[in-house]
Order: structure tokens, then C-alpha cells, then sequence
């Protein structure tokens, strides 16, 4: 992946729009997070390939990280600290946010096919 | 201890890289003693937050590549390998029933001496507990003049208060080449994971870290007919 260009990102977000796509949308601090300190509390959750479709989609720039919020029919898919994208070859638009070791702290994948398994 | 006593050892571990932290050194033991080793692998670390450092794995790419690091390091293990098709962090939501039948075969079929895999609930991640007692089940279930002997590794903070000391130590120490080798072969879960270990305020360069921590590898015997669940 490589550091989130917004104009090249919001203009996926834009072409993706008002067709139905399937959603990855994700956050978690680990399954370790209590083991390596015992006052924090693991906390996690992913959904994998939500059938919906959005009619406005927008990236916006935060102070370390940005933003996206996808506006559809009956409510909002949202996600900020996001780092990096990734367009695949399936055309899919990845964004994950990393902290500064690498690991992922938030995802939010857009695809018109189905993500695998 | 003998090691080559055993005819087949299955090691029964949710997660790619589970067995080189745990339990690589032992493996490569009884590998030396000429005793055949199966691993059975429930996942491929799909949810994985580690994507290397610097990062060169994304969400939908590090299933291929963690299934390569898998083959890697089970080569280096010189062990058989059996990918189970779970999906990660949902092991404890599917049926233990039919977890622990599977299970079952592989190890009446490969006529298992021992079995190690996970001590349920004393092994951090809700995975490890799940397929731990899986596992556990499938032991069970198998005519006792028949059942392979059990080793299970624990390792939440407070273990001894519940469980004791283990009763297995392995020094791997004369096989450590070897266990690094195996643990570098899943650089997309390692290199992160290691730079978070240091022997109290001390930082230690890569050898000594994984020398300290994982030196040792601990098990518990564990007679099922005993264990509360």
C-alpha cells in the first residue's frame, strides 16, 4: 500500500458510487492489546462484505490521518485513521490506516465483487 | 526425556506462526529423533494486523502470503502440514462438535502418539482456546487404550494459579538455529511482533530477544477425563 493521495482516492470513491459494492470495514488494537498491558482492553470489529449501495462518498483530510464517510440509502459507513490505499487488480479500492510500527488499526475496502471468503 | 519413543506427533494450532513460537524447538526434536510430525493449521491468520515492517501485506494479500510463510516454515520444520480452512478469529463461534470430529480423524488416521496444542482458557487468544479445546475433545473421544498422550502449552499471566507449573520443560537452546529460522520465515507477523519484546527496560538486539522469550518451551500433561469440559 502507499500513502493515501486524496484526489486519486476520492476519485474511486466517486466511481464506485450509486452501484451496489461489497464493504470491508474494520478496526481492532490486537488480540494482544490486555496481554501486553493489563489495563487495556482488547476491542475489534470487522464486517465483511456488506451488500449496499452509496449515493455520496467522501475522503477528508484529518490532522495525522484521514476520514471517509459513505452516505447510503438508510444510514452511514464511516472510518477515520486511515494511512494508505491500495487500488487491486480486481479493481477493488483498499484503505487501511497503520500505526507507526505497521500494524492495521482501521480498514475500509470497497468492491463490486464480493471480498473472498 | 526420549523423544523417540513417540511414532506421530500432530500439533494442533490455530494460526500460522503458532508453532514456530511455541513449540518449533520441540518439533525439531522429535524430528531428529527420526519421529514423524503432522501440523494441523486451523487458519491462515487472515485478520492478522501485522503486514510487515515496513509494511508489504494488506488485508486481502496476507492470506496467500501467510499460507507461503506456513509452507516455509514447515519446511524448515521438516513436518507434514494440513490447513484446516477456518477463518480466523472465528473459531469459537463455529461447532466444537464438529471441529473435534475432524480433529478426531486426522488422528486415529495418522495413529498420533502424542498430541500438543493449546491449554483452553489459558492461552490468550480466543483462537487458541477454541481449537485448544477442540482438540481437547477430540482426545476425548478416542477409546482410551487408544488416546495419544496430550501436551498443551499455556501462557496468560496467572496460568500457575489455576494449573501450576508445567510439568514439560524443554530447553531448546541446541535447536534454536533452527527455531529462528522457522520463526523468520513469517516475516509479516515476526518482524512487528519482536520489536515489541524487551527484557524489562532494556532493549535487546533480535537474537536475544527471541532467545529470552522463547528459550523454553513449556507444556502441561493433561488427562482429559480430568479436564472440566
Amino acid at each position: 500500500m502507499k500513502a493515501i493521495q486524496l484526489e486519486e482516492v476520492q476519485s474511486y470513491i466517486d466511481k464506485l458510487a450509486n452501484e451496489e459494492v461489497y464493504i470491508h470495514l474494520e478496526t481492532t488494537n490486537g488480540a494482544y492489546a490486555k496481554a501486553f498491558d493489563p489495563n487495556a482492553y482488547n476491542v475489534g470489529a470487522y464486517i465483511r462484505n456488506a451488500k449496499l449501495t452509496y449515493t455520496r462518498g467522501k475522503i477528508v483530510k484529518g490532522e495525522d490521518a484521514y476520514r471517509v464517510g459513505l452516505k447510503h440509502e438508510i444510514g452511514w459507513i464511516y472510518a477515520e485513521g486511515l494511512t494508505d490505499y491500495e487500488i487491486t487488480d480486481q479493481d477493488q479500492l483498499l484503505l487501511a490506516g497503520h500505526d507507526r510500527e505497521g500494524r492495521l488499526m482501521a480498514a475500509l475496502q470497497i468492491s463490486r465483487i464480493p471480498f473472498s471468503n | 526425556m526420549d523423544f523417540s519413543k513417540h511414532k506421530h506427533v500432530v500439533v494442533i494450532y490455530p494460526h500460522p506462526d503458532d508453532e514456530s513460537f511455541g513449540t518449533a524447538g520441540t518439533i525439531t526434536k522429535f524430528r531428529q529423533a527420526g519421529v514423524p510430525v503432522t501440523y494441523l493449521c486451523g487458519t491462515l491468520g487472515e485478520m492478522g494486523r501485522n503486514m510487515g515492517q515496513p509494511t508489504f501485506a494488506n488485508r486481502e494479500s496476507l492470506p496467500e502470503i501467510r499460507k507461503e510463510e506456513l509452507q516455509n516454515a514447515c519446511e524448515v520444520l521438516d513436518m507434514d502440514l494440513v490447513m484446516l480452512g477456518l477463518r480466523d478469529k472465528t473459531i469459537e463461534f463455529e461447532s466444537r462438535d464438529e471441529i473435534a470430529e475432524r480433529l478426531k480423524k486426522y488422528i486415529e488416521q495418522l495413529e498420533a502418539t502424542l498430541v500438543i496444542t493449546f491449554y483452553p482458557p489459558y492461552a490468550v487468544h480466543p483462537d487458541h482456546d477454541a481449537l485448544g479445546a477442540a482438540a481437547f475433545e477430540a482426545v476425548k473421544r478416542i477409546d482410551k487404550n487408544k488416546r495419544p498422550e496430550l501436551w498443551a502449552n499455556a501462557f496468560i499471566a496467572n496460568r500457575e494459579d489455576y494449573i501450576g507449573h508445567p510439568d514439560i520443560v524443554i530447553d531448546t537452546i541446541d535447536v534454536f538455529d533452527t527455531k529462528v529460522k522457522a520463526l523468520e520465515q513469517h516475516r509479516s507477523q515476526v518482524e512487528g511482533m519482536l520489536s515489541q519484546l524487551t527484557d524489562g527496560e532494556k532493549p535487546l538486539n533480535k537474537n536475544e530477544r527471541i532467545l529470552s522469550r522463547f528459550q523454553y518451551e513449556t507444556y502441561y500433561t493433561v488427562d482429559v477425563d480430568s479436564v472440566p469440559f
